[in-house]
């Protein structure tokens, strides 16, 4: 054991770093489940901002649901909003400090169904700012209940037998919807079970930043991610499911770039 | 050379707000407020004083559109009718809990429901009484005259940042589509500078940063904040009470009565004077803080009190927990968009309190 840490001290060397946590994470320990994708998006967004340097420019909202404290992590000036009301009060900031960079981060819940209103008018006014939509399929916080987001026959605790879309409804695509509107400038869908996929998403969230330099709309990011409690799988088998059922349902790739339609085969 | 025009209420509102530095207004159309959106959009206060003007699309948006501007330290407002300030409860409350400071005019019309657009002022205790979900009060001020509808932007904008919390200016259909001359006050300039301590507006490295929020899971550290809430309560109610007296220091009967019913009053202690009979008015100018004391003073003077409301009886109850039994307290009241005249008011005094 001894030996062991021996060895650790030697590796761990300035010179030998090749990867540091950055400065805009807090070091309060993430109140997620292991395995779950919400970290990674925070510190892809933590990073972004600290690499583009507009710490002090940039002002964040948490939703309600598991990242409602996305605060305590972010080390950034951040405002908490009510259940599904982030974009409005993005809004309220945005329209005071037009030159200020503003996002949000929201889960599937709080986007797509108590808040579908303020997110459809945001995007549709073609507000400045960037939203962060954290797509699971399920609502994480208050114990893996059914989402706007949940597939069809996805097992949740309020469709224990399966969603049946005759009772429960569609699964709604918000992000192919909110791409219709003339308001937004960049709709993409990503994910980050893989390292691959998060270098991609963090290209996305740093386009959805310098964007807000422009002033030509609203940039839209949907992150398909797992929850691996609430869906009742390990880390692995959670990630594996969603790429064999999420995805072909709710397919990677940019939708909109510049305010333009991205043709798909 | 005083700046003296004939507007109605909810425009002697929105052109104060203009000239009160006022940096954004958030609202949603509904009957009997629609002139404040409308003559500030007209107004273009964007070129005038670069105050933001937004029709949000929904009330529930608008609120947290407010929440989102308060929280970066700006002077902020919004304005409804009943149905539309329910709506509104989930962010008052949200910004009460965070300690946001705003303004919000509630037009009252009858309800419940979608009620009418007739005036009436039954959000009494919805608003006195905090209104939406929690233990939280709002500062409510209640005018009685277009100029007052003018002259509370500039008080309740000072009260939110004194006491950083919501306060609620509670009038009626009569006081916001009344037409009365109004001495406007000078342009008063924009925040220029903002307190660091609590603002959102970046973190800076010379700062910690700044978080707005009404949740903590904590059930010790939320009985605290709790507790300073309460504390703040109690700096209004020992600061802010105002009232105004009307013939009341020789008065035998006291009417009571707030906003616009307050005005019929006006006409009916002349009425009881000509008649030899001394009746006073008391009018609460802030609902919350209520003035108890005063009313318990009179109480022990006086044969008699009247409230004239128009609902089914609300701010009677304060009234009554502020005598202490000292007198008699008794009811004139109209509902649905009635209003009574100030002889039907002088024929309920003769009434209730056996005057012959």
């Amino acid at each position: 054991m001894e030996k062991e840490n021996l060895r650790l001290d030697e590796i761990i060397r300035e010179e030998n770093i090749v990867f540091k946590k950055t400065p805009l994470l807090t070091d309060k320990v993430f109140s997620y489940c292991p395995g779950c994708g919400h970290g990674v998006v925070h510190r892809v967004i933590m990073e972004v901002i600290d690499e583009l340097g507009i710490q002090s420019e940039t002002i964040g909202i948490s939703p309600v649901g598991c990242s409602v404290f996305a605060y305590d992590f972010m080390n950034i000036d951040m405002q908490q909003a009510a259940h599904g009301r982030a974009p409005a009060v993005a809004t309220g900031i945005k329209r005071c400090w037009p030159d200020k960079y503003v996002f949000t981060y929201q889960g599937d819940g709080d986007l797509a169904a108590i808040g579908t209103s303020e997110t459809i008018h945001a995007c549709n006014r073609g507000e400045h700012i960037a939203i962060f939509f954290i797509n699971n399929g399920i609502y994480g916080m208050t114990g893996g209940q059914m989402a706007p987001t949940t597939l069809p026959g996805m097992k949740s605790s309020t469709t224990p037998y399966g969603r049946d879309t005759r009772l429960m409804g569609n699964p709604i695509k918000i992000t192919e919807l909110v791409a219709t509107l003339p308001g937004t400038y960049f709709v993409t869908r990503q994910s980050v079970h893989t390292a691959v996929n998060v270098r991609k998403l963090k290209k996305a969230a740093k386009m959805a930043f310098e964007n807000q330099k422009l002033k030509k709309g609203l940039s839209f990011i949907e992150v398909v991610s797992n929850c691996n409690s609430g869906w009742k799988m390990s880390p692995i088998q959670a990630n594996r499911w969603m790429e064999e059922n999420m995805l072909p349902f709710y397919p990677i790739g940019d939708i909109k770039i510049n305010g333009n339609f991205v043709k798909r085969n | 050379m005083a700046d003296i025009k004939l507007m109605k209420g909810n425009e002697a509102f929105a052109e104060a707000a203009i000239r009160a530095g006022c940096d954004a207004y958030f609202g949603y159309p509904i009957t009997p407020q629609s002139e404040v959106l409308e003559y500030l959009t007209a107004q273009e206060p964007h070129k005038r004083t670069g105050m933001v003007v937004l029709q949000a699309e929904s009330e529930l948006a608008a609120i947290n559109m407010v929440y989102g501007a308060a929280g970066t330290g700006k002077r902020v407002m919004t304005s409804s009718s009943g149905p539309g300030i329910s709506l509104k409860q989930e962010g008052i409350s949200y910004m009460a809990g965070s300690e946001l400071p705003c303004l919000i005019l509630n037009v009252m019309r009858g309800g419940p429901g979608l009620g009418t657009i007739q005036p009436s002022q039954s959000d009494y205790f919805q608003a006195t009484r905090g209104g939406g979900h929690g233990d939280y009060y709002t500062p409510v001020l209640a005018p009685a005259s277009v100029q007052e509808m003018s002259d509370f932007v500039k008080l309740g904008f000072e009260l939110a940042f004194r006491y950083r919390n919501p306060v609620v200016i509670l009038s009626d259909g009569i006081i916001g589509q009344m037409m009365e001359k109004v001495e406007l006050f000078p342009q008063q300039p924009r925040l220029a500078e903002f307190d660091q301590s609590w603002v959102t507006t970046g973190k800076t490295p010379d700062r910690k940063r700044n978080i707005i929020t009404s949740v903590d899971l904590d059930s010790a550290r939320q009985e605290k904040h709790n507790q300073d809430l309460q504390k703040k309560y109690q700096r209004m109610r020992e600061n802010e009470v105002r009232f105004e007296s009307t013939n009341c220091d020789d008065a035998d009967y006291i009417l009571v009565a707030f906003g616009s019913a307050s005005r019929i009053c006006q006409k009916t202690v002349k009425i009881a004077r000509e008649k030899g009979i001394k009746l006073g008015l008391l009018r609460p100018v802030t609902l919350f803080p209520f003035p108890a004391e005063e009313i318990k003073r009179l109480g022990r003077q006086v044969k008699g009190m009247l409230c004239v409301e128009l609902n089914a009886g609300q701010m009677i109850e304060d009234v009554r927990l502020a005598v202490e039994n000292n007198t008699v307290v008794a009811l004139h009241n109209r509902m649905g968009g009635m209003v009574p005249t100030p002889e039907e008011v002088y024929h309920a005094i003769l009434q209730k309190f056996s005057i012959e």
